[in-house]
């Protein structure tokens, strides 16, 4: 028998109490370890997605919506921007690479990206199976899409008008192969449907806007539909068959709709559709656009001038994602505050809990105590047995705390995934949780401490002429 | 075994209790008499260790106890003085084993369970090892207490009132265990009592009256 054990059975000598002290000290704990866990997930899955991103341009607007349209996948785009005008900036000095980014299509909420291969490079991709597209209207799915759409290399399916609400009417005529699926990467990623941009081009050239683009500089450049849909007689036979009667258009040269006036844009395409001859032949004449663009400087000190240039110089919009998640967190930071004041405060009952069960412990035992003494244990190992009864519901509190946090964590990013949000990474555990079992030694000890000077202090004397 | 010479212990300012000198030899048998009050329990004390004299000396199984420090004086007591108190002091929240356990727990030696069961066997209640002190008749209770007064074979065991409120059939019973097995023991015992049924158990035994017994 040593301490530890003989802590253990006083403290389960009075179960309930114990009980109710380790529910209440546990409950504090997970509070503040779910807090610790949600923070370093949300900022380890931002800082993941944004990893190697140094500046978003797009249409002007908010810059925080910006980037998280552009990286995240988590809001509508401000509008579009002229593929000419990312060519430009692709052939920045200081630019090194650009990665063009056209949405404004879905399938079944996820979102459908036109893009260059190098954006499945830039998060070092895997494919699970199948192949890269090497033609337009063949896709990519990320993992998270293929596993829930039940999707398999070699099938078809036709993208719907909109960025994910899940309502948009579907180009039925203009459907996809998929040709590759995506290992997981806990990236962004994983929820996106990827393809060439050419393809959005394509998908949207019903209405006669299929003008190959020229090439972005250097290796970014998205490669322009080599046959638009538009120039082929078959593909006005899609085309035709298209019901347009109620189904908008998400035109290349139109602006990507922005989700609060997605609508709005229909009603414009749609009145274009009427007059499809003379639609046709403006939007082969509008310039090509894409959504965005993910710009890698070529030094850091581009980070000085590029973005104002961006701003002054073209009608695009730079944000820089580091200072706009930044800023995004310190916004989340409050109501990480109150969670963690919340956590505090559970942690102060608990603490309160502890102590009163351990004060009334040693009254309780005070004969207990008495016969620890008589029996010739010193005041300093009676003492210590009263710490290692809070050691003990420090420690199980604190293991109880660290799991049932992670579980809850697991819950809260399995909902976050399932609503499209940020991937989350699901098993993670972090240095800062090491708080947790710190916290709960403190709490413990501090609880203990008054209880076990007064069983140090005990007097066997005392005691003896009076038991009880 | 004991010794006192002009033993004095002030409880209070101005108020201080005297007591007789004392020579117990080993193996005998002292019985402290006297009412409530009178201070039996702070002799007992003394003698322990549990509390200093404030004059006079106190000899106990070879050691000066006022020499000790109160760190010595623990580690003395844990070898050399059983403890029968009144209200027997078995933990609730052990079994009767682990009870006897705690005497080498607080001693800071490893547990020796096979000379716990001895003991046990020797004062018939190997039986009850397993159980809570709760599920104990006063008489097992008894048993088991003696059991751990006698666990590390001390030379001195100190009963404190061992037959308050028992009746006299029950008394008898729990005297004759006392005496019995702390002579198997070859243990010096003090007996702390106003109870006149044991001085007429122990007719040859030594007494220091207290108080109005005095």
């Amino acid at each position: 028998m040593n301490v530890f054990t003989l802590s253990w059975r006083y403290l389960w000598s009075r179960p309930l109490a114990t009980l109710l002290n380790l529910l209440l000290l546990t409950l504090g704990l997970a509070t503040v370890a779910f807090v610790l866990l949600a923070q370093d997930r949300v900022t380890r899955a931002f800082e993941r997605d944004l990893q190697g991103i140094d500046l978003v341009v797009g249409a002007k607007g908010s810059p925080l919506q910006l980037i998280l349209a552009g990286v995240f996948h988590i809001d509508v785009p401000p509008g579009n921007i002229a593929l000419s005008e990312v060519q430009a900036l692709a052939r920045h000095p200081q630019v090194a690479q650009v990665i063009p980014l056209s949405l404004g299509d879905s399938l079944d909420r996820f979102r459908i990206v036109g893009t260059s291969t190098d954006y499945l490079a830039h998060y070092n991709a895997r494919l699970a199976e199948g192949a890269v597209w090497t033609d337009t209207l063949q896709a990519v799915l990320g993992a998270q899409v293929a596993q829930a759409t039940g999707l398999a290399v070699g099938q078809r399916f036709v993208g719907a008008h909109g960025l994910g609400g899940g309502g948009g009417p579907a180009h039925g005529d203009v459907p996809y192969t998929i040709t590759g699926v995506l290992a997981p990467c806990a990236c962004v990623l994983d929820r996106l449907v990827l393809t060439d941009t050419a393809s959005v081009w394509a998908v949207h050239a019903h209405h006669g806007h299929a003008t190959p683009a020229p090439p972005l500089a250097e290796s970014a450049a998205p490669q322009p539909p080599a046959a638009a849909h538009s120039a082929e007689p078959d593909h006005h036979d899609h085309h035709d068959h298209h019901d347009h009667t109620d189904t908008p258009v998400h035109k290349p040269g139109a602006a990507t709709p922005n989700a609060n006036d997605h609508d709005h844009d229909h009603d414009h395409d749609h009145d274009h559709d009427h007059g499809h001859g003379e639609q046709s032949a403006a939007a082969a004449a509008a310039p090509l656009e894409v959504t965005m663009a993910l710009v890698r400087y070529r030094s850091p000190l581009a980070a000085a001038s590029l973005p104002r240039w961006v701003n002054s110089s073209t009608r695009m919009q730079a944000a820089a994602p580091a200072m706009e998640i930044t800023r995004l967190l310190a916004l989340l930071g409050t109501g990480t505050r109150l969670l963690q004041g919340l956590g505090v405060v559970l942690l102060v009952v608990a603490a309160l809990s502890v102590f009163i069960a351990l004060w009334n412990a040693v009254r309780e035992r005070r004969a207990d105590v008495a016969l620890l003494r008589l029996l010739g244990a010193p005041p300093r190992r009676v003492g210590t047995l009263l710490l290692c009864e809070a050691l003990w519901l420090a420690l199980l509190a604190g293991v109880l705390a660290l799991l049932l946090a992670q579980c809850l964590s697991l819950l809260a990013g399995g909902w976050w995934a399932s609503g499209q949000g940020l991937a989350i990474d699901q098993s993670h555990w972090p240095p800062s949780l090491l708080a947790v079992p710190v916290l709960a030694l403190a709490v413990a000890l501090l609880a203990a401490a008054l209880p076990a000077l007064s069983a140090y202090r005990a007097d066997g004397a005392r005691l003896l002429s009076n038991p009880h | 075994m004991i010794h006192t010479r002009d033993l004095t212990c002030q409880w209070a300012p101005g108020h201080a209790l005297r007591f007789p000198d004392v020579d117990l030899p080993a193996g005998g048998t002292l019985l402290l008499r006297g009412p409530s009050g009178s201070g039996k329990s702070t002799w007992l004390a003394l003698v322990a260790g549990l509390r200093t004299a404030s004059a006079g000396q106190v000899r106990v199984a070879g050691a000066e106890l006022g020499h000790l420090s109160p760190a010595a004086r623990d580690a003395w007591r844990a070898r050399h003085i059983g403890f029968l108190p009144q209200k027997l002091l078995l933990s609730p929240a052990l079994s009767v084993a682990d009870n006897l356990a705690l005497v080498y727990w607080a001693a800071g030696q490893p547990v020796d369970r096979e000379r716990i069961g001895q003991t046990l066997d020797a004062l018939g209640v190997a039986a009850l090892a397993r159980r809570r002190p709760a599920t104990l008749s006063v008489g097992q209770a008894q048993r088991v207490a003696l059991a751990r007064a006698l666990l590390l074979r001390p030379p001195l065991v100190l009963a404190d009132e061992p037959t308050a409120s028992l009746d006299d059939a029950a008394c008898a019973r729990a005297l004759d265990l006392l005496r019995t097995r702390t002579q198997a023991a070859g243990a010096a015992l003090v007996v702390a009592t106003h109870d006149a049924r044991v001085a007429q158990a122990w007719p040859g035994a030594q007494v220091l009256a207290l108080g109005a017994d005095a």
